[in-house]
């Protein structure tokens, strides 16, 4: 199997799950609890809670623990509204957020929120001077991602976050993608809140955190026991908790080793396919872009096709076509970039992870090729255009 | 998600291709919902349809029903063919996913296009088949951004 897909999910590495496994067994205890037995569960919990803060430069109060990013997401927009809402109403947002925000702000617009949605290029990069433009008095937050999920495009996180400290407005930044990958320092990036998802760095599925800068404002977003400073109760997931600090301590360590290898591999793929197969362009940035994301469209295609015949090949992908997103329409933030429906919906999007090799992606290109050749065959798109080419 | 039946039909698609002046074309569905379905069709002078081919542009499903399709007109008269309907198709592939069952209904349409366009053509008037839906392309958009 070649697995392409760790913008979905990654496989939790052997050293998070050894970590966590004592937490099922002999130290299952409730980190609530007075005994030594507890006392080893929260000991565990604060460690991880201390590696975590520490990889973004925050102080370990300022890391509460969700069920991932897309909890962190709500519980950061939620939050902001409802304790700013007497400052204002207005909230700033990009039109290729993942659907846990855009969802949220729709929601939120429901409750007498107004939302602008920022356009952005067609590398996917927000306008600086368009989100100046947007601001206003009753502005409370700006929620931009730190890196797109779809097409790896990197957001000009530090330029928002300045813009954000001088308006005195809040900065969420969803950096699900982005965290793991990229370094990132809340402090010189000025980010007020931030969400991140463990399963993404070799984690655990269902952990991840907010964090959230002193002195917010911040109401409970679960209530009940006095967890997370109150925040959100309930007993943590401690072998998770614990998984995600030992996520993030190796993906801490890794990174450069990583980031270089897959860069590599990445551009090899993104080259390959772009010139071997005709017909096809790269969607997103091509500097700014996360180092493990190639996101190419082959025209007169669809993606979910194509995904069926790479995974009988054992290739693991996916694309941004409408079957694949479970809606009539393709990929939002395809569309965003301008695309035209028939592109998007055949994108497909593969991402790299440290184990894969250069032999692997020279495997991918020949299958691609083979498959978008036969599904051109099949497409009434590709006989039109080919009859529209002989009778120019 | 899909049956062995629907996986068959995607894998081996029967009668992919086109037919050169063929008695009757039919081009249904659009770019946007990313579904598009060609139908040709070979009908002799006793209205037996000899030959049928297609072209897909769409989800596996949409390949499957396409193909499955083409199955149960081929060596019908035109006026059985018309009694194939996407409920036919879709239990000839033993069932396909909720959010699937478009394809099967796009398939029927399919069929009726192109016999709509071989009615057109010959002058003929076939009980229960209406003028379809025009298709619609994203070729506006296309000359506007070319
Ligand atoms: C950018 C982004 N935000 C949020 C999420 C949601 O994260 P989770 O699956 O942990 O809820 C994802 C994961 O798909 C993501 O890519």
């Amino acid at each position: 199997m070649i697995y392409l897909d760790n913008a979905a999910t990654t496989k939790t590495a052997p050293e998070v799950v050894e970590a966590m496994l004592p937490y099922f067994t002999e130290h299952f205890g409730n980190a609530s609890s007075i005994y030594a037995l507890g006392s080893a569960s929260k000991k565990a919990v604060n460690a991880a809670r201390r590696t975590i803060a520490e990889s973004i430069g925050a102080k370990m109060e300022e890391i509460y623990f969700t069920a991932g990013g897309s909890e962190s997401d709500n519980w950061a927009l939620k939050a902001v509204a409802e304790a700013y809402e007497g400052k204002g109403r207005h909230i700033i947002t990009s039109k290729i957020e993942h659907h846990a925000v855009l969802h949220t702000c729709e929601y939120l617009q429901k409750n007498g929120f107004e939302v602008t949605y920022l356009d952005v290029d067609e590398t996917g990069l927000i306008s600086v001077e368009a989100l100046k433009a947007a601001i206003r008095p009753d502005t409370i937050l700006i929620s931009i991602m730190f890196a797109n999920n779809e097409i790896g495009t990197i957001e000009p996180i530090a330029e928002i976050g300045a813009i954000a400290k001088k308006h005195g407005i809040l900065f969420h930044t969803d950096a699900v993608q982005a965290f793991g990958q990229l370094p990132i320092d809340v402090e010189e990036l000025h980010i007020d809140l931030l969400s991140a998802s463990a399963h993404k760095l070799n984690g655990p599925k269902g952990i991840g955190f907010l964090y959230v800068r002193n002195g917010l404002k911040l109401r409970s977003f679960i209530h009940g026991g006095a967890q997370e400073r109150s925040k959100r109760a309930g007993t943590e997931n401690v072998p998770a908790i614990v998984g995600f600090g030992k996520a993030v301590e190796r993906a801490m360590l890794m990174m450069e080793e990583k980031t270089q290898k897959e860069l590599k591999l990445r551009d090899y793929l993104m080259k390959h396919l772009e010139e071997e197969v005709p017909y096809a362009f790269v969607n997103g940035h091509r500097k700014n872009r996360l180092p493990n994301n190639v996101n190419i469209s082959f025209r007169f295609i669809e993606g979910e096709s194509l995904l069926i015949m790479l995974d009988m090949k054992g290739i693991c992908a996916s694309s941004g076509s409408a079957c694949t997103s479970g809606s009539l329409d393709p990929s939002h933030v395809l569309l965003a970039i301008g695309l035209k429906h028939e592109e998007a919906h055949g994108s497909l999007r593969l991402t790299l992870s440290e184990e894969n090799t250069m032999e692997e992606m020279d495997v991918v290109v020949e299958e691609v090729k083979e498959i978008v050749d036969k599904l051109r065959a099949m497409s009434p798109l590709y006989e039109d255009f080919v009859k529209k080419q002989g009778k120019q | 998600m899909y049956t062995e039946k629907v996986m068959d039909h995607f894998q081996n698609p029967r009668n992919m291709g086109e037919i050169e002046n063929p008695a009757g074309v039919g081009t249904v569905g659009n770019a946007k919902c990313g579904d598009i379905m060609r139908m040709y069709l070979d009908i002799d002078d006793a209205g037996i349809i000899q030959d049928v081919k297609f072209k897909t542009f769409g989800c596996g499903a949409a390949v499957a029903t396409s193909s499955m399709a083409t199955e149960l007109v081929k060596g019908k008269r035109v006026e059985e063919a018309m009694q194939v309907t996407n409920k036919a198709v879709m239990e000839a592939l033993d069932g396909l996913p909720p959010a699937k069952v478009h394809c099967s209904l796009l398939a029927e349409e399919a069929i009726h296009a192109a016999l709509w366009d071989y009615a057109q053509k010959h002058h003929l008037v076939i009980e229960g088949l209406k003028e379809p839906k025009k298709d619609i392309h994203e070729d506006e958009e296309e000359e506007e951004a070319d």
